[in-house]
């Protein structure tokens, strides 16, 4: 009998020992994690800033006209050099069309190619990444990434700063509310992240430390899509 | 059996010493003290509404105990799903079978170089040690891990490995063990020397080794919780990624994993959310441009399948690991995470080292309580801590009839405890408790010769002033108020 089988044999032979009834979800209350994170549209923006902003993320609200204006100027402001995008995005062909029109600019590097072909530019020449999202969360201040070929995993993690885009309009109430929602059971990605805040840690002496081994800066530009919508 | 040695520093061999070592050590004493004294009130902060808390915890031991009621059909139901996401399952008894499968997997890939996220599973099977002396390069990639390495040291808390060290001792160490560093105990200077360092390795490494919080039957994913990044960076970088996990981390719907991640987060550190949340599903597909291209989860019994087969002793598998009744417990702040000799301090370590070491070598833990009942209180998931601890002290002490037919023994090494000395006492002790007349003839004895007994009864008078026999019982009192 194979090591599986022994150990499935060994927790089945249990179960019957101890007479074990299987429980049912159907049974179960689940209300507690929804009825504390209710929130109008609004309340969703200003408790997911204050969330993050509590957690060390930089949040500015931006248009759907201005917002490669304002990341210019923060890139600049930051003294970036270079800038990571999805360039067959929506948002990365507004960029690029946007940052076209100034003399200088930031390099733009595309992420359209496989890692093995740009790691060590991705590592140790790459300033920082602009990703979309797929939503907020605002009871826990998150941002949704649903890594994508145009958006692949690593741009969200390697560079030292990660400009995010999260509009308005995707904003959750909380995890649990989102996820059913969205039905996440019936298909998730190669990879789903739940973003909350630069890279931290507090292993010495619990004193908190930013940047540990992903972004040490993360910027949240909400584009305000509500009326639009 | 693999054997869990204490720590280089913590060295010394019985339970008793290692005890003894650490309560005389005031420093430790003072560091464990604050640590956990902070960690306990970032804990109550954020866990505002008590309603919301006892609520959450009964929905939390809800959907654990439900996983555990139908486990052994949630692995098969994992399993599938995995292997149809293109995830390779294997199984291990021991940590000997699970470090010979992770082996394999790096000698087929001809790799050399391994890179690790957080795993206490990796721990318990002592993975590094066994990939070193094979020659291949095993490095921690969690800070915390990852100093204690440095100094040849074993995790002292599940949550925060190195919460034992001190600023000064990390600069010490970076000093003595990373080329061009200087000594300098601002924690950012050394984080960030930490973070180059990994980066490199991060950068080099062929596979990545990680644990997983939730493994989720319904869908097929591996949940990992964490705020460095490390354990993204070690399940994405690598070409190939390895997650170790013990059989019980299984739940059976996704929906169970926002109130499971919600408890752990705020249990374990006092925050809302962690930095990071991933949710891995398959190795990289057609057409994506990162992330390993090969993902293997290692599921580990280890003594788990023996908890299980006793109702009582089941629940100890609820467990999500959060550490808080770690943090909230008086013996651990007193005695820190080494004296207990085990990968699993605490209470939890308590109830959790017997299945995986056998109760040979962890006979002294269930006594090691006061049974005060803080960790079943503050636990996320509702597990009866020293319900189990109190069944613990009788099964250590329930001689092991293993010789006998028909006999199962409860627990591996069962009665490792049991003394005829103390077994004889206890059971004079019942005599006398029961008979009026040896009652009586005993306290006569006591009040009149109490005294000459010896001031240091040892052993339980070592730490302790010995009560001294009135010179008349409570019965002779009442009687003489009633003449």
């Amino acid at each position: 009998m194979s090591i599986r089988d022994q150990i499935l044999g060994r927790l089945d032979a249990a179960l019957k020992n101890t007479n074990c009834q299987p429980l049912y979800a159907e049974h179960e209350d689940r209300s507690v994690v929804t009825e504390y994170y209710q929130y109008t549209p609004e309340q969703r923006v200003e408790r997911l800033t204050k969330m993050m902003q509590a957690s060390h993320s930089e949040v500015h609200q931006v248009s759907e006209k201005n917002w490669p204006a304002k990341l210019l100027d923060l890139m600049q402001a930051k003294q970036l050099n270079n800038l990571v995008i999805g360039d067959n995005t929506p948002h990365g062909q507004q960029l690029t069309n946007h940052w076209k029109e100034f003399d200088e600019t930031p390099d733009l590097k595309s992420c359209q190619r496989d890692i093995e072909q740009w790691k060590d530019e991705l590592f140790h020449n790459t300033d920082a990444a602009l990703t979309g999202s797929r939503g907020g969360i605002a009871a826990t201040g998150s941002i949704i990434v649903w890594p994508t070929p145009e958006e692949p995993r690593l741009i969200s993690l390697v560079p030292p700063v990660h400009f995010i885009l999260l509009r308005a309009s995707t904003i959750h109430n909380s995890f649990a509310e989102v996820m059913a929602l969205e039905k996440w059971q019936q298909g998730l990605p190669t990879n789903a992240l739940l973003i909350s805040g630069p890279s931290k840690t507090a292993d010495i002496q619990l004193t908190l430390a930013y940047g540990a081994h992903g972004p040490r800066e993360l910027i949240v530009l909400i584009v305000n899509d509500m009326e639009t919508r | 059996m693999t054997e869990i040695i204490a720590s280089s520093t913590t060295n010394t061999s019985t339970f008793a010493q290692r005890t003894t070592d650490a309560v005389n050590d005031p420093e430790l004493r003072k560091n464990f003290r604050a640590a956990m004294d902070f960690l306990i009130e970032k804990r109550q902060s954020v866990f505002d509404s008590d309603d919301e808390l006892q609520r959450l915890r009964r929905l939390g031991n809800r959907i654990r105990s439900r996983a555990l009621s139908k486990l052994p059909q949630l692995l098969q139901q994992l399993e599938t799903n995995l292997t149809n996401n293109g995830i390779k399952v294997h199984w291990a008894e021991t940590p000997e079978q699970a470090n010979a499968i992770i082996y394999q997997i790096i000698e087929q890939k001809n790799a050399s170089k391994v890179v690790k996220g957080k795993s206490m599973v990796s721990e318990e099977v002592e993975m590094n040690d066994y990939l070193i002396e094979r020659n291949i390069e095993c490095v921690e990639s969690d800070m915390g891990e990852y100093i204690i390495q440095l100094d040849n040291e074993k995790p002292s808390h599940i949550i925060m490995p190195a919460i034992h060290k001190t600023a000064e001792d990390v600069a010490h160490l970076f000093k003595k063990h990373i080329p061009g560093t200087e000594y300098n105990e601002d924690v950012d200077f050394l984080i960030q020397t930490g973070r180059k360092v990994l980066r490199k390795i991060f950068y080099e490494a062929d596979i990545g080794v990680s644990g997983v919080n939730f493994a989720v039957a319904e869908t097929g994913t591996l949940c990992l919780v964490e705020n460095e990044g490390n354990g993204r960076m070690s399940t994405t970088v690598p070409d190939v990624h390895i997650a170790i996990t013990g059989i019980e981390k299984v739940v059976e719907l996704l929906s169970d994993v926002p109130p499971l991640y919600s408890l752990l987060t705020r249990s374990a550190t006092g925050q809302e959310v962690t930095t990071y949340f991933n949710m891995i599903s398959s190795p990289r597909k057609e057409g994506e441009h990162d992330g390993p291209r090969e993902v293997h989860l290692v599921l580990l019994d280890n003594g788990r399948s023996q908890a299980y087969a006793d109702t009582q002793l089941r629940d100890t598998l609820n467990c999500i690991r959060c550490g808080a009744c770690i943090n909230h417990c008086p013996v651990y702040t007193r005695v820190g995470g080494h004296a207990y000799g085990t990968v699993y301090p605490g209470p939890i370590g308590k109830i959790l080292s017997p299945h995986l070491l056998g109760m040979e070598e962890t006979k002294d833990l269930p006594g090691a309580s006061s049974l005060c009942g803080a960790c079943g209180e503050v636990c996320p998931v509702k597990i009866p801590i020293p319900d189990i601890l109190l069944r613990l002290r009788q099964e250590s002490v329930h001689p092991d009839r293993s010789g006998q037919s028909e006999y199962k023994p409860t627990l591996k090494g069962q009665g490792a405890k049991y003394s005829s000395k103390e077994h004889s006492l206890w059971r004079t002790w019942a005599m006398v408790y029961s008979s009026p007349r040896m009652y009586a003839f005993i306290s006569f004895l006591a009040t009149r010769f109490g005294r000459l007994m010896p001031r240091r009864l040892t052993p339980w008078g070592k730490a302790r002033t010995l009560p001294q026999p009135a010179r008349k019982s409570l019965h002779q009192m009442v009687k003489e108020r009633q003449a």
